[in-house]
């Protein structure tokens, strides 16, 4: 089931391969098709959460082949609470990416489709890879269709931007890699035989001092894909730069893989190390947080604007992350389906208004509300969203990584609070400046509402973003035991290190907590 | 009676050699013979030869032996010999190259080849690297009408001279002290004697280091590489940097890693300077290179420093690395130079880096195989360069030189950098490719694909071939 997740879009991409498609005649074939396959895909996610089971914290729909004996690398994919949902939403992201550029691509479709379901693939495969090995295999995979469609069907700067994105991400993994190599052969030294398995790693007895190195290496190359403050110049030149698709899938959940990482790769794997740079990684979030904030707010440009916006959402869920408490780390997942749905869905619309008018500046708009009254709507229910407005989903979000922050270490809080406070300053600021006001260019007067085709694809969107705003539990229910085996695992090692080296307490963390009230809604 | 199977894969080649020449001494002027074919039963011989004596251990007058370790590299060389032979079947058309004298001249070297992979004894190994040597000299000035290739023939044949005399001179000093030449006997001599304070041996070992260093054109020692494989024509660029840094390879690991084993702490740190200065200089200066064969000729640098992470970790897991990189690295890199050459022209090379731009709208299929060959030498997954990257990096790590795979990730980043900057031109420029070359013969595309078919194999499903290595150093050593 996991492996047909993965495997179907591939298999569509192969399929397209063999379609003809020389001169365009096939183009409207090839994107129904393709639209096909990614909502089949989405099929099978939801059948994966349906048949879930959100009291265990076990991986389920485990999969395990033997592929590189020698060495103890094994096909091995699973999913448990925190994954689960995060392939959903790729499956979810992923047909409305591709509404999104139905007609904005018209030069080779083909090939725009098949990296595009390549694209899927890998992502998926990213999440539900419980092998360092695969998981690394899909890591990289997935930057070759990325670098494609950034390069070939992206804005005037692309290639800068196509290259920026490939080899900034690259040398963070690859350091990654060597750090992957490494902890496999410490598993060779305590146990006799290569392993790549994680749940064996997990178990893994690594000395601090060498935990410290290998979580630099594994934090490093999530950090560059949070993207974490200082490492993100790479992602307003990409976002900027991609098609519309891309820009939706680089935000909905390329970035989530950074996040996703540390959760659960870094954490976990070297505790004790985690403990140790837990308070400085909260720093960068928490500077990335206002940064963002500030430098969104005098974007002129609005998909710049929205790329600034993520690096400041994203901090969030990295300082939701470093609490590593029931609160934050909930919130934490669940900032990351929020901002994959609000951001995505930002990078869509703003997709839209380009379209029409070529350009992404926001003085060349104005007055739009009189125009195209229901683009207006959608656009304000986004906005909200992502500001966090309760009953909207970037809210549930927000505020549980802030109460777990809180109880972690007060002072982090009170300048994330800030942050809260300036995106409801640049988005609502954007906002009406787009929307507001008389129409200031002719140009704009007489601009098409919304087609059939891109109401289809906002909303869900919206929907989503309501639904998760309303009935946070049935986002959280499936988390809920995964996160807290999570928590328990990392203090449960950071604590038999303590014993062994008789510290009567451990002064930076608090004691596991018990579960929190939900907020209720 | 001598036991004379071990010969059998290099007789086989040797014989499609000399059959090569007389059927061409007998050809009638105008008339057409398939002497390529004749090469591909030879080397079809030399396959089944090495299949057949798989597991064996001949050894034949005491000085050729197919262990398993030089039948692999055995196998690696045939599969470089048929893929050459069939990306050289519409170039010699083309181009009016001399057929026969082609064709035996690339037979001869890999007989040349074949027997360094398996030599047992540095005077053999020495009479192998002459062999196949000076079969490439001459290739890379087959072009006789081109200035650039007699230069670059020239250039290649003077350094490789000064080389060879550099490894006779270390084959010298080796024996004046261990009074033989023969490597098993070598090794349980300089085992068995503590003559690690013996300035002399470090002297023959130097030597020899060097010889190797030059032929499988390590930093500083590579100074012949962009010029030689700039001026040849990009098949026998292929060809040579391929086939003759597989067998180089193959007899430096037998060298050093069995008959001076017990110094190897004399000569790692020496080796990893060596690597360390090999990928550096390599990606750093393919950066700023422009044309595509000189672009690969510091990438095929940059690859031998990789190889030379394998050979410094000296364990197991590095043995098998060098192996299945070797041939990871063998196939990528002459299906590149396969791309080159079947875009190439009577009177144009067309091998700027400019001549590529916008070659997916001109030439979809071609533009999409020279990708995947690109991503595989640039070591990104799901391809055998990765793998090999991958294999020999854990190598690393596995005898604690953290150090190195770092500076190996880290370079390997950067020569993606300019290994990107062709697909740049070929996917994300508009301008129409000034590649007009004829389609692409139907042999050549065979080639092509076979070899894209196999790299993406190795990368996605390694097991078969990783087992091979592994069970290939298992019997030496």
């Amino acid at each position: 089931m996991l492996t047909l997740s993965w495997v179907l879009p591939l298999a569509g991409a192969l399929a397209l391969l063999v379609i003809g498609n020389a001169d365009g005649r096939r183009d409207g074939v090839i994107r129904w098709l393709t639209l096909l396959v990614t909502v089949a895909t989405f099929g099978v996610t939801l059948a994966i959460w349906a048949g879930f089971d959100s009291a265990s914290a076990d991986f389920q729909f485990v999969e395990r082949a033997a592929w590189i004996p020698a060495f103890g690398i094994d096909y091995y994919v699973g999913v448990d609470g925190v994954s689960l949902l995060l392939v959903v939403l790729t499956a979810f992201l992923s047909p409305i990416a591709l509404l999104s550029s139905w007609g904005a691509i018209e030069r080779k479709v083909k090939e725009f489709s098949i990296f595009m379901l390549a694209l899927e693939a890998a992502m998926i495969g990213v999440f539900i890879s419980l092998d360092l090995f695969l998981f690394y295999v899909f890591w990289d995979a997935m930057l070759v269709p990325m670098y494609f469609l950034i390069g070939i069907w992206g804005y005037d700067q692309r290639i800068y931007a196509a290259i920026k994105f490939l080899l900034y991400t690259m040398a963070g993994s690859v350091l990654m890699l060597v750090a992957i190599l490494g902890l496999a052969w410490l598993h060779n030294d305590a146990n006799g035989a290569y392993s790549f398995d994680l749940l064996r790693l997990y178990t893994l007895e690594i000395a601090p001092e060498t935990q410290r190195w290998f979580f630099l290496a594994f934090t490093v190359a999530f950090a560059i894909k949070v993207p974490l403050f200082p490492f993100h110049t790479w992602l307003p030149d990409a976002h900027v730069q991609a098609p519309t698709a891309g820009s939706v899938i680089l935000a909905g959940v390329l970035l989530k893989m950074g996040t996703y990482g540390l959760l659960r790769f870094s954490f976990p794997l070297f505790p004790d190390a985690a403990a140790y740079f837990a308070p400085m990684l909260a720093l960068l979030a928490v500077v990335g947080i206002i940064y963002g904030a500030l430098v969104a707010m005098v974007q002129p440009d609005m998909k710049k604007l929205v790329a600034y916006s993520s690096v400041s959402h994203l901090g969030f869920v990295v300082l939701g992350i470093c609490a590593m408490n029931v609160q934050g780390v909930e919130g934490a997942i669940y900032q990351m389906l929020a901002h994959g749905v609000t951001t995505g869905g930002l990078f869509l619309l703003v997709g839209m208004l380009s379209d029409r008018r070529h350009t992404r500046l926001i003085s060349e708009f104005g007055g739009l509300k009189a125009v195209m009254p229901r683009l207006t709507a959608v656009f304000m229910i986004i906005t909200l969203a992502s500001i966090g407005l309760p009953g909207l989903n970037g809210f549930i979000g927000e505020f549980l990584i802030m109460l777990g922050a809180f109880r972690w270490d007060p002072r982090f809080v009170v300048f994330a609070g800030l942050g809260v406070i300036l995106s409801a300053v640049y988005m609502l600021w954007m906002f009406q400046r787009v929307y507001y006001g008389e129409v200031t260019h002719e140009e704009n007067a007489k601009l098409p509402d919304l087609v059939p085709r891109e109401w289809a694809a906002a909303v869900p969107l919206c929907a989503v973003a309501v639904v998760m705003g309303i009935f946070p539990t049935l986002f959280l229910r499936p988390m809920e035991a995964s996160v807290e085996a999570l928590i328990s695992r990392v203090q449960a090692r950071q604590n038999l290190r303590v014993e062994r080296l008789e510290r009567p307490e451990r002064p930076e963390r608090p004691e596991r907590p018990e579960r929190p009230e939900r907020p209720e809604r | 009676m001598t036991d004379f199977s071990a010969i059998v894969p290099m007789l086989c080649v040797t014989l499609a050699a000399l059959a090569v020449m007389g059927a061409e001494a007998c050809r009638a002027k105008g008339e057409d013979l398939p002497l390529g074919g004749l090469g591909i039963v030879g080397l079809a011989g030399a396959a089944a030869g090495a299949v057949l004596l798989w597991n064996r251990n001949a050894a034949s007058f005491g000085v050729i032996v197919a262990d398993n370790f030089g039948l692999f590299v055995t196998l690696v060389l045939v599969a470089v010999g048929v893929l050459t032979i069939m990306f050289s079947a519409p170039v010699v058309r083309r181009d009016g190259l001399p057929a026969g004298d082609y064709y035996a001249l690339i037979l001869f070297s890999i007989a040349g080849m074949i027997m360094m992979a398996c030599a047992n004894d540095l005077l053999v190994v020495f009479i192998a690297l002459e062999i196949l040597s000076i079969a490439v000299y001459v290739l890379t000035g087959i072009r006789r009408d081109d200035p650039r290739a007699t230069e670059a023939a020239f250039k290649y044949f003077l350094l490789g001279a000064f080389s060879s005399a550099f490894f006779l001179y270390g084959i010298a000093f080796t024996y004046g002290l261990s009074g033989s030449t023969r490597l098993d006997r070598i090794g349980a001599y300089l085992a068995a004697q503590a003559l690690s304070d013996n300035p002399l041996i470090l002297v023959g070992l130097g030597f020899l280091l060097v010889g190797f260093a030059f032929k499988i054109s390590a930093v500083p020692f590579h100074m012949w590489t962009p010029d030689a494989y700039e001026g040849a024509p990009a098949i026998v660029t292929g060809f040579m940097s391929t086939g003759v840094k597989t067998a180089a390879f193959a007899a430096f690991a037998r060298v050093f890693l069995s008959a001076f084993e017990p110094f190897s702490g004399e000569w790692a740190p020496m080796v990893w300077l060596l690597a360390v200065a090999t990928m550096i200089l390599g990606t750093v200066v393919g950066v700023a290179q422009s044309n595509l064969k000189r672009m690969l000729a510091y990438s095929s640098i940059a690859h031998g420093g990789y190889l030379l992470v394998g050979l410094i970790a000296a364990n197991d897991v590095g043995k098998a690395a060098i192996l299945f990189y070797l041939a990871a690295y063998a196939i990528t890199n002459l299906a590149a130079f396969g791309v080159i050459a079947l875009l190439g022209a009577r009177d144009q090379a067309n091998d700027e880096l400019r001549d590529y731009a916008g070659l997916w709208h001109t030439r979809p299929a071609l533009a999409a195989l020279m990708t995947v060959c690109l991503l595989s030498l640039g070591g990104l997954p799901p391809t055998a360069g990765f793998i090999g990257k991958w294999y020999v990096f854990s190598a690393a790590v596995s005898a604690g030189y953290y150090g190195l795979a770092v500076i190996g990730v880290l370079t390997s980043v950067i020569s993606v950098f300019f290994y990107l900057r062709v697909v740049v031109m070929m996917y994300m420029t508009d301008r129409p490719a000034p590649v007009a070359a004829a389609p692409a013969s139907g042999l050549g595309m065979a080639a092509l694909v076979a070899s894209i078919v196999a790299i993406l194999a190795l990368g996605v499903l390694p097991t078969p071939v990783l087992n091979l290595a592994v069970a290939s150093i298992a019997t030496i050593f």
